[in-house]
């Protein structure tokens, strides 16, 4: 009779296995094989992919950069979004409209979105540096030098992502209980003061989680990238998503690009639950 | 399969389609948009003939319009003509190698036909079908020019069924070069005459004094070149373009991408670095943002009356001349320009030459082909005939965004696009005699095409992107490419890239 629960688990073992164990096993098993354009199939080459790995400097730079682009972004995201929340969090004029306006970018398709700004920022026919010389600060080259690029990727992103920031930070506002704030205005406690001891406390563990989200989502940063700058000037912008997709799909080695792939998801998880650890003792006072 | 029954097999393909031909009945099948049916194996009226009404064939091809337009449209119109069930895959270009390639690898049967980048052979030949003795002598394949039979053959045989052909060649405003006002300029800040530029060092030279100044009068400023700058956007076929002057020596056989004998690169010898230098050097007389130009931005910069040179394939030069276009009639074509000093990899040394040496680049092109393992290969070719009959591809050929490009003896005629698309006489001719002089020239220089070709020339992109941002030295940055290509080499084997290379080399040194 004890036993025969394990029968009812049986399905949902068997779809989780096949979902997401197999492809992640049938992973590993091509990392140690040399499966490419002209050696197809699962031979076996034991470490020598991650050996290549090991001193391919092209991949650790992509990698390097994804984390500055990664952090950077994620951050601006959560400032702006947290500002927007705060902005729509009580009664202001029009709120719904700005609640529905603020997610439409969160809305749109990533490619297409990408599509859209590289045409505004198309140094000579798009919109945006006829702008910047109207007001004085000149036409920039957004996507020909390697700075301007870099900022040109993170300010869409920043576009693109802050609404999902903006879309759970206003719903853990909207969750805290009112007896605080109470507390605090018969403190005498000002706006600032109130957000520095009230607001941002009581939002720790929800800011923690929309962060941590983000970050994972913004480590496999690659649409964008492909369609703005296909990782130039140079390699100014080539991040590891774009890099392992221009080894495994374009280059074709598919062996190899399984490495990769593994060594990135293996250091993202450990720098990822090295950054969640960090933000919770940070952020959240009631650790329990 | 023994020879015999390839013999009978080639027998019955041939008099089937003798047989069809024949029957055909004289039709109008204007209504598919075709000025009229020209007669033969693979017209429409022959076509009509067949019937392959239960069976189903299976396309895949690059997303809608480039090649994806017509391929849909053909196979619409075989549909229809025959009764097949003909199902179309579009696939963006930067998944197409991969969509083709795993099936092949994996033994799936996914697809009869398949249109792809004819430079893709090297990888995709072992599971290629041959085209048929029979498909080979139609007169819409006799008519193809002996470039563009090389380009689809591999070891002797024809795998690929040609159904485009592509080069680079220089584009220019025929309107600036010949204005009075501008010649006086350019004499004024050279010392010398305006004339197309016969060197890449005139090229630049031209493209500096009319950098950045409004020389067509509409009040926006004009630049000197528009060129495929961007990384990963068929760059690389640009800087093969700006090369190959520099390093493909007339006198020189055996090799320009690699030397055959010994399997080493040449990507880092001077004729490749000074290709680089003028490239890169080329930066400062581009548009804003044309240090990443993508091959769109190309089209639309130089089509669009932005630039007043540039140079790559066809679509450029046909988006200038859309009947919508304010430069119709006012572009010419020309050779890419050549070099003075050559590279001599055997003596060690440049040579000098009175006459520039140029080095007609056949680069790229789409290609189509039937998967060995089709069973359904004989309505497969039928397609592929079909699609690439007179009366279609003359149809195809006058729609730009349809990427089908001349390749037959009787596409050179200017009297076509003067008659059929209002060409000007100058326009129609240069373009004609351009395309001429780069079919039937000497000291061409033609795709890598070997297994691994997408990692080699991502590897070369991504060398020429350093050098132009700045991250290294033209010298260091091919130095890097020609470690890299040894390591691919290495890989791969050198005996297997060598056999491949041998059909390039074999190409060239013709």
């Amino acid at each position: 009779m004890y036993r025969q629960k394990y029968i009812f688990l049986l399905p949902g073992l068997l779809v989780l296995v096949a979902i997401i164990l197999f492809p992640l096993l049938f992973t590993i098993r091509v990392s140690f094989s040399s499966w490419d354009v002209y050696n197809p199939g699962l031979n076996w080459i034991g470490g020598e992919n991650y050996a290549r790995l090991w001193e391919d400097a092209r991949y650790w730079e992509a990698l390097t950069r994804l984390s500055v682009l990664t952090v950077g972004t994620v951050l601006l995201q959560y400032t702006l979004g947290f500002a927007l929340a705060l902005l729509v969090w009580r009664d202001i004029i029009a709120r719904r409209f700005f609640r529905v306006l603020f997610l439409v970018p969160m809305m749109t398709t990533p490619v297409v979105m990408s599509v859209i700004w590289r045409t505004i920022f198309h140094e000579s026919l798009g919109p945006l540096n006829p702008i910047l010389d109207a007001i004085g600060i000149g036409a920039q080259p957004w996507l020909s030098q390697a700075g301007h690029a870099f900022a040109a990727v993170m300010i869409v992103e920043v576009w693109q992502w802050t609404p999902f920031m903006f879309l759970l930070l206003l719903a853990g506002l909207l969750s805290l209980p009112n007896e605080p704030f109470l507390a605090a205005r018969i403190d005498g406690a000002g706006p600032i003061r109130t957000f520095l001891s009230v607001t941002f406390p009581m939002m720790g563990a929800i800011s923690v989680g929309a962060i941590l989200i983000r970050l994972i989502e913004a480590s496999k940063l690659m649409e964008t990238v492909y369609v703005l700058t296909s990782g130039g000037p140079g390699t100014s912008t080539e991040t590891t998503s774009y890099y392992i997709y221009i080894r495994g799909m374009r280059d074709f080695q598919i062996g190899y690009s399984a490495s990769l792939s593994l060594t990135y998801l293996i250091v993202m998880s450990v720098a990822l639950t090295l950054i969640a650890k960090a933000l919770i003792r940070l952020m959240v006072k009631d650790r329990t | 399969m023994t020879t015999k029954t390839t013999l009978r097999g080639a027998l019955l393909a041939t008099s089937a389609l003798m047989i069809s031909a024949g029957l055909a009945a004289a039709q109008d099948y204007s209504k598919y948009g075709i000025k009229e049916d020209v007669p033969g194996a693979c017209s429409f009226a022959s076509i009509d003939a067949k019937d392959y009404s239960g069976r189903t064939l299976n396309i895949i091809t690059h997303a809608i319009p480039v090649i994806g337009e017509p391929t849909a449209l053909h196979a619409q119109q075989f549909q229809e003509l025959t009764g097949a069930t003909v199902n179309v895959v579009h696939v963006p270009f930067g998944d197409l190698f991969q969509r083709i390639m795993i099936p092949f690898q994996t033994g799936q049967q996914a697809y009869d036909v398949l249109f792809f980048a004819s430079l893709w052979l090297g990888d995709f030949n072992p599971y290629l079908a041959e085209v048929p003795q029979a498909y080979q002598e139609v007169s819409g394949m006799q008519s193809v020019t002996p470039t563009y039979k090389g380009v689809a053959t591999w070891n002797g045989k024809m795998l690929n069924y040609t159904m485009d052909g592509d080069r680079h060649y220089l584009k220019y405003r025929s309107d600036v070069f010949s204005n009075p006002e501008m010649q006086a300029l350019f004499k004024e800040k050279t010392g010398r005459d305006l004339t197309v530029p016969a060197t890449w060092e005139e090229y630049n030279e031209v493209a500096a004094v009319f950098n950045n100044m409004d020389w067509d009068g509409d009040g926006a400023p004009n630049f000197g070149t528009a060129e495929v700058t961007k990384r990963d956007d068929l760059m690389f076929s640009a800087f093969i373009s700006r090369v190959a002057a520099y390093a493909k020596h007339p006198d020189v056989k055996g090799g320009f991408f690699f030397d055959l004998a010994t399997m080493e690169p040449l990507v880092n010898t001077p004729g490749w670095v000074k290709g680089l230098e003028m490239f890169v050097a080329a930066q400062a007389s581009m548009p804003p943002g044309g240090t990443s130009f993508g091959l769109g931005d190309e089209i639309f910069s130089f089509g669009g009356g932005q630039a007043l040179m540039s140079y790559s394939w066809d679509d450029a030069f046909i988006q200038a001349m859309q009947e919508d276009s304010p430069i119709r009639n006012k572009v010419a074509a020309a050779p890419l320009p050549g070099a003075t000093e050559v590279w001599n990899r055997t003596t060690g040394q440049w040579d000098k030459f009175d006459t520039p040496n140029t080095a007609p680049y056949v680069t790229w092109g789409w290609s189509s082909a039937v998967a060995s393992a089709s069973e359904n290969q004989d309505m497969a070719f039928d397609y592929l005939c079909f699609f690439g009959n007179e009366a279609n591809t003359l149809a195809d050929l006058q729609i730009g965004r349809f990427g089908v490009n001349p390749y037959r003896e009787a596409h050179f005629d200017p009297a076509f696009y003067e008659t059929e698309l209002g060409w000007d006489v100058n326009t129609a001719t240069t373009y004609t005699d351009t395309l001429k002089a780069i079919d039937g020239g000497q000291n061409q220089v033609f795709d890598l095409r070997v297994p691994g070709v997408g990692e080699f020339m991502s590897s070369l992109a991504a060398g020429v992107a350093r050098a132009q941002s700045g991250e290294a030295t033209a010298q260091e940055a091919l130095d890097g490419v020609a470690a890299e290509w040894k390591a691919i080499v290495d890989r791969i084997g050198v005996d297997r890239v060598r056999e491949a290379y041998a059909n390039v080399v074999a190409l060239e040194d013709k």
